[in-house]
């Protein structure tokens, strides 16, 4: 039986955070109503010319920064030719052969083992228009287009081809969004298409030195998307290759609704994008003074944020790396530490607690309604004794749903824990004096005999008992008998 | 002698004497307009209503600044706001934009007067303005006779005494040829100089606004005004802009002039030949050192263009599609028959085989051979420019090898149209300042001299120009049209 090898490369489309449109001054805000941030640059009126977004440029080189690519000093704009409707010039601007950044490195992590992903490239473009249509693209009797996003600025991240496997190609995007995110230069919301991925895979042989049949995947907006139709393309070309088929290079497109990859087009029916350089927009040359100065103004990047916390703070290498996949995470974290000290405690409440909420919820950190100082009260009662960890999770649900601090729910549901022996003995005494038979199995050595008591106890005081503190009575009673 | 037959200088000292009012001035011309239009067909668009309320808008404030009352035309590819700007084509004949190109802004800032858009070559893509989607233009001095082109309209309507000045734009000739052929001045300046927005881009390395005189110094007033860096038109030169009308003292004592020995060569007319002799023998008595110098890669300067030009306008002509403005084919079932059927219907022939070659140069596996050879080649070209301009200041050439030519002579064959503009095109290959002013008159029909400066260097070059016109009177010669 052959092995095979899969090798998966992939070219990402971040939209670039920027207020204004690439070329022109309208606004990039996602969702407003169609057609009405648009101008007659965007929309390529005649005798309209394009005037370069700075922004974008920084962003650019920021990006690159964080990619470890060169910057070269000089990069040029080309016409990237093809017609249709939502493409109002009948041409894209974006870089052919002298692209902004290149030559850069991602490195991953996939159950504990590292390695580096290479970047080829990473070039500016602008951003087409949508069409929308009723109902399928085939049967739809007319089509609308909108071209609010034409014109947003886009970075094209090209990789290597080094990923074997769809958990690596899922681990390099999300590390690759983090990335991005931690230097401010896109939102990366999957959803509403500020970060797209297309995949280019292809099988052989292990130990073969050639490429296989390269086939480009497109509409993976998830990362979901991603691994999924990774697997089933690396499956179904594994078996067309068992099948003695000749894969032949072609486009195809994820269905997200029956999760498998059709064929859009061939090699043969490939465009012939005819690129030349922009003649509208002279080269863009950047100094290596600007390069140091945004290099000085760089944040902390993801790495460097685990090596701190891994580092000055002891926790673990999968915490670190899990509390860095997001800024607004480490904000959270870095928030709750300076009013906590201990690390590993606020960890596990976000990595467990507050991360399941979050997933069951849809939400993200950003919009969740407990805020660090909440969960760092929290703490504090937990360890001062007020309430037990485990009253702190049902605490914790109720916070997480309407935003209110743990004091005024422990106040208003009474769920202050009982530590008090005045209040706990003639409970504990009254448990015992009805469960004689219990007490006999005590005697005789049976250790499920404490559990059933301290379980009783728990209940008739609605879990508000301290443990500790029903252990030890309960144990002085029970041998004191 | 009439109003419309002033010049804009003339007009304005007539102003400011206060002996004409600007709506004097603008009746004169309409009037002109009214008598020679039918015979001369230079405008797609007369604004007659609005040209005159302007002109009464001017003589209320009394105070004429900058060209206030000075009647002026558009070549129909500069966008004006709410006027009909059709570029000479169906595609776009019925489009009315809402923006204002920079370089009729600028005009319209100073107070001039706009009385219509003039007739052109589709999308600015012949020699003759017979390829206007709409009608020919007739050559003031022989009506049946083209006025050379692209720019036709606007260089026959300055001939006509139609508008005091134009603007045009040159590709590869568009101005100097036809200001040639009509017996006016026309001026390109340096790539760079004046900027491109709001005109509809043909060949966008190449395109450059220009005006349409009727003497020299009309010229250097109106490039004055148009001149200069615009935010908005990135290939525009941040260079500082002098005034050029102090260039103009009529003296070329000492100014070293070239004459490239392969622009006077087979196929240009010996009537020619002897007329910028002639002009050249005028500059030595003027005091000027006129010398012999070789452009050896202007020969392929033609075939180079022929790739760059239409390679650009390939892309430039594609957002034509028939979407979001422009001719639309409303039978057509789907979208990409709507995409061809638009196209097929909305251009004219001459576009499409431009389209055709320009794409054709473009492909992949043909880009290196084609398109990437003739940025080569138009190194070369520039390079043999720069070298002849270490030693000296201008270097003068005929503008087209012969006069004007008949109507339909030359339309069917268009290689031999494209021979027109092979003393024009190197200098939009190069990007370098051209004037074609007029230097004789051969069988009744004017012959061009083509004076070429360096970059940014107009006012040398107006300077030269403005001498000779001081020392002759071609400049003042006008063609009949049988009405006064």
């Amino acid at each position: 039986m052959i092995i095979y090898e899969t090798v998966i490369g992939l070219e990402v489309h971040a939209e670039l955070k920027t207020q204004s449109k690439i070329f022109c001054s309208c606004s990039t805000a996602f969702g407003a109503e169609p057609n009405t941030q648009t101008c007659p640059v965007c929309a390529g009126f005649p005798g309209t010319l394009p005037l370069l977004n700075e922004k974008v440029v920084e962003l650019a080189i920021k990006t690159g920064l964080a990619l470890h690519c060169e910057i070269p000093p000089i990069s040029k704009f080309d016409r990237k030719n093809y017609f249709y409707p939502d493409s109002p010039k009948a041409y894209q601007i974006s870089q052919f052969d002298m692209p902004v950044c290149k030559k850069g490195y991602l490195d991953i992590d996939v159950n504990g083992s590292k390695q580096r992903i290479g970047i080829t490239r990473a070039h500016i473009e602008e951003d087409a228009g949508k069409l929308v249509h009723q109902g399928d693209i085939t049967t739809t009797p007319f089509s609308l287009v909108d071209l609010n996003r034409c014109g947003i600025p886009l970075l094209e991240i090209v990789s290597e081809p080094d990923m074997r496997s769809s958990a690596e190609a899922r681990a390099y995007m999300e590390k690759l969004r983090s990335v991005l995110l931690f230097a401010g230069v896109s939102d990366c919301k999957m959803e509403e298409g500020s970060l797209r991925c297309d995949a280019n895979i292809s099988v052989r042989p292990a130990g073969q030195k050639e490429f296989g049949t390269r086939i480009e995947i497109k509409n993976l907006n998830s990362f979901r998307a991603l691994e999924r139709a990774v697997e089933y393309e690396v499956k179904r070309q594994i078996e067309a290759l068992e099948d003695g088929e000749e894969l032949v290079q072609e486009t195809r497109t994820w269905d997200e609704d029956k999760q498998i990859t059709r064929s859009m087009r061939s090699k043969e029916e490939a465009h012939d994008y005819r690129y030349f350089p922009e003649p509208d927009l002279p080269p863009i040359s950047i100094s290596r003074e600007r390069i140091e100065e945004i290099k000085a103004r760089m944040p902390e990047m993801p790495e460097q944020a685990q090596m701190r916390l891994v580092r000055d703070y002891g926790l673990p290498e999968y915490d670190a790396a899990i509390l860095t996949l997001s800024p607004e995470t480490l904000v959270f974290f870095d928030d709750c530490l300076s009013r906590y000290p201990d690390a590993k405690v606020i960890s596990n409440w976000m990595m467990g607690e507050l991360s399941r909420l979050l997933n069951q919820s849809n939400q993200d950190i950003s919009n969740c309604k407990i805020k660090p100082d909440d969960l760092v009260q929290m703490l504090r009662l937990i360890e001062d004794g007020t309430i037990s960890g485990k009253m702190g999770k049902a605490v914790f649900e109720e916070m997480f749903a309407d935003g209110k601090s743990p004091a005024i729910i422990i106040k208003e549901k009474g769920l202050v824990q009982i530590s008090d022996e005045g209040s706990l003995l003639p409970v504990i005494e009254g448990i015992i004096q009805a469960n004689p038979k219990v007490v006999e199995d005590y005697k005789n050595g049976k250790d499920k005999a404490v559990g059933f008591f301290v379980g009783q106890i728990m209940k008739s005081t609605r879990g508000q008992a301290n443990p500790a503190m029903v252990n030890k009575l309960l144990k002085e009673k029970l041998d004191s008998l | 002698m009439e109003i419309y037959e002033l010049s804009v200088h003339e007009l304005q000292e007539r102003l400011t004497r206060r002996e004409i009012s600007a709506e004097e001035i603008v009746r004169s011309f309409l009037g002109r307009i009214n008598k020679v239009e039918d015979k001369v067909k230079s405008f797609i668009t007369i604004t007659e209503e609005s040209a005159l309320q302007r002109a009464r808008e001017a003589d209320r404030k009394g105070q004429y600044l900058g060209i206030a009352g000075i009647p002026l035309g558009l070549k129909d590819i500069f966008c004006t706001r709410g006027v009909k700007t059709t570029c000479g084509s169906k595609m776009l004949a019925d489009f009315i934009p809402e923006y204002d190109s920079t370089a009729w802004r600028k005009l319209d800032e100073q107070q001039g007067i706009l009385t219509g858009k003039l007739n052109m070559d589709e999308f600015a893509m012949g020699s003759s303005t017979e390829n206007s989607a709409f009608f020919v233009t007739h050559n003031p001095w022989d009506l049946n006779r083209v006025p050379g082109g692209s720019s036709g309209g606007s260089a026959a309507a300055v001939a006509a005494g139609e508008v005091a000045f134009a603007l045009g734009t040159d590709t590869g000739g568009s101005i100097r040829q036809p200001a040639s052929f009509c017996g006016v001045v026309g001026m390109k300046p340096t790539y760079g100089r004046v900027s491109r927005w709001g005109v509809i881009a043909f060949a966008s390395s190449l395109d450059q606004v220009g005006i349409f005189s009727q003497d020299v110094r009309d010229s250097a007033l109106i490039m004055n005004i148009i001149a200069g860096h615009d935010p908005l038109d990135s290939t525009s030169a941040a260079i500082e802009v002098p005034d050029y009308a102090s260039y103009l003292d009529g003296s070329v004592k000492g100014m070293r002039i070239a004459y490239p020995k392969e622009y006077f060569g087979v196929g240009v007319d010996d009537a020619v030949k002897a007329a910028i002799n002639k002009a050249l023998h005028k500059y030595e008595e003027l005091g000027a050192i006129v010398e012999e110098v070789s452009l050896p890669h202007s020969e392929y300067a033609l075939p180079t263009y022929y790739l760059v030009a239409p390679a650009e306008a390939s892309a430039n002509m594609a957002r034509f599609d028939g979407v979001r403005y422009g001719h639309r084919d409303f039978e057509a079932l789907n979208v990409v028959d709507m995409f061809s059927q638009s196209r097929a219907q909305g251009f004219g022939d001459e576009v499409k085989r431009r389209i055709m070659l320009g794409t054709y140069a473009l492909t992949s596996g043909y880009y290196d051979a084609y398109y990437l050879k003739a940025l080569k080649v138009r190194r070369l070209i520039a390079n043999d420019f720069d070298k002849v301009f270490l030693d000296y200041d201008v270097i003068i050439s005929p503008t087209t090898p012969s006069t004007a030519f008949k109507l339909g002579e030359q339309i069917g064959d268009p290689l031999t149209l494209y021979m027109n503009d092979i003393l024009t095109v190197p200098v939009n290959m190069a990007g370098l300042p051209g004037i074609s002013i007029p230097c004789g008159l051969h069988n009744g029909l004017p012959i061009g001299m083509q004076i070429i400066g360096k970059a940014f260097d107009e006012g040398t070059m107006l300077k030269a120009a403005h001498a000779f016109e001081q020392n002759t009177a071609y400049h003042t010669l006008k063609p009949e049209l049988g009405v006064k």
